[in-house]
């Protein structure tokens, strides 16, 4: 193994196991996405005017980033796995953006 | 013998060219091939959730405070497969089998709740081929359900083949890869729940 691979490696194993993310912040985070969840869902009920859509896809952003970054790890992982991961996502996004704006969904 | 066999098994996932674990590299190459299959559909939902020209429409067939404590049981279960992966990483098999089997019950309330909701919509008459709402809606949710499904008997699978200490290489890893799919189901559920059911037409 080089040089490089090494320090690769060695960088890896101290990403993944000194994140310190204890089985109680793990609680934590379980609590703040329930919350989250239950703000979400007073929005069917509150009427909450303009904030309405807003709000409700930033709760969705928050939830989906919390849930990626710290149960999944790729916070404390590897940036590569990021990668693999946004590039997919980023993709999807677009490529939908776009068919969606052919059939001029929002306009509508 | 048998243990220096088992120590180079656990290291040698990150004795790559890229020193990183190949296993884990695929599971995040498929998990974003995933957001690709799963954005097609949900992209066809959105397009097709106004098109009813007869049947039940979004609005008047969702039960929310159904679907919300169906949410708060994925999201929970999420919660009890790190506490799984944490276990495994410490190398607790007790802790480790009992979240696990936690995360499929949980699973499977979910999987359970969705059919009882696909049984009360068809019975308000909203069947697989009534509008083109009712196509998009049920093929989403029904390809979420099956993801969810795959991964409860994924679980389970680990926990039978665990008891039976037939688990090859890094134990740790393979919970963590059952783990990375478990929880790319619950933030798929986190968007379609948002876009499908609290976003009105």
């Amino acid at each position: 193994m080089n040089t490089t691979t090494e320090h690769a490696t060695e960088h890896d194993h101290a990403d993944a196991h000194d994140h310190a993310m204890t089985d109680a912040k793990y609680i934590r985070i379980a609590l703040i996405l329930a919350a989250i969840t239950a703000l979400e869902v007073s929005t069917y009920y509150v009427d909450f005017g303009p904030l309405f859509l807003p709000s409700l896809l930033i709760m969705m952003v928050i939830k989906f980033v919390m849930v990626v970054s710290y149960f999944m790890h790729l916070k404390f992982d590897s940036k590569v796995f990021s990668l693999m991961f946004y590039t997919g996502l980023g993709l999807a996004i677009s490529v939908y953006a776009v068919a969606l704006a052919t059939f001029k969904f929002f306009i509508s | 013998m048998a243990d220096v066999a088992v120590a180079h098994d656990q290291h040698a996932a990150h004795h790559t060219s890229s020193g990183l674990s190949n296993v884990k590299l695929a599971m995040w190459l498929f998990l974003g091939s995933e957001c690709l299959l799963f954005g097609g559909l949900i992209s066809t939902y959105m397009l097709y959730r106004g098109r009813v020209n007869e049947g039940p429409r979004p609005g008047q067939i969702f039960d929310i405070p159904f679907t919300s404590v169906s949410s708060f049981v994925l999201l929970m279960s999420s919660l009890t497969m790190v506490l799984a992966v944490s276990a495994a990483q410490r190398k607790d098999d007790r802790n480790m089998n009992l979240w696990l089997t936690a995360t499929a019950l949980l699973g499977a309330t979910f999987v359970g709740g969705q059919v009882y909701e696909f049984t009360a919509f068809y019975r308000e008459g909203l069947g697989f081929t009534t509008s083109l709402f009712s196509s998009s809606f049920y093929t989403l949710t029904g390809f979420h359900g099956v993801h969810v499904t795959i991964g409860v008997i994924m679980l389970m699978s680990l926990v039978g083949i665990n008891k039976r200490s037939k688990i090859h290489g890094d134990r740790a890893e393979v919970v963590e890869m059952v783990g990375l799919y478990w929880h790319f189901v619950d933030v798929v559920w986190i968007v379609i729940f948002t876009l499908v059911y609290l976003i009105p037409t």
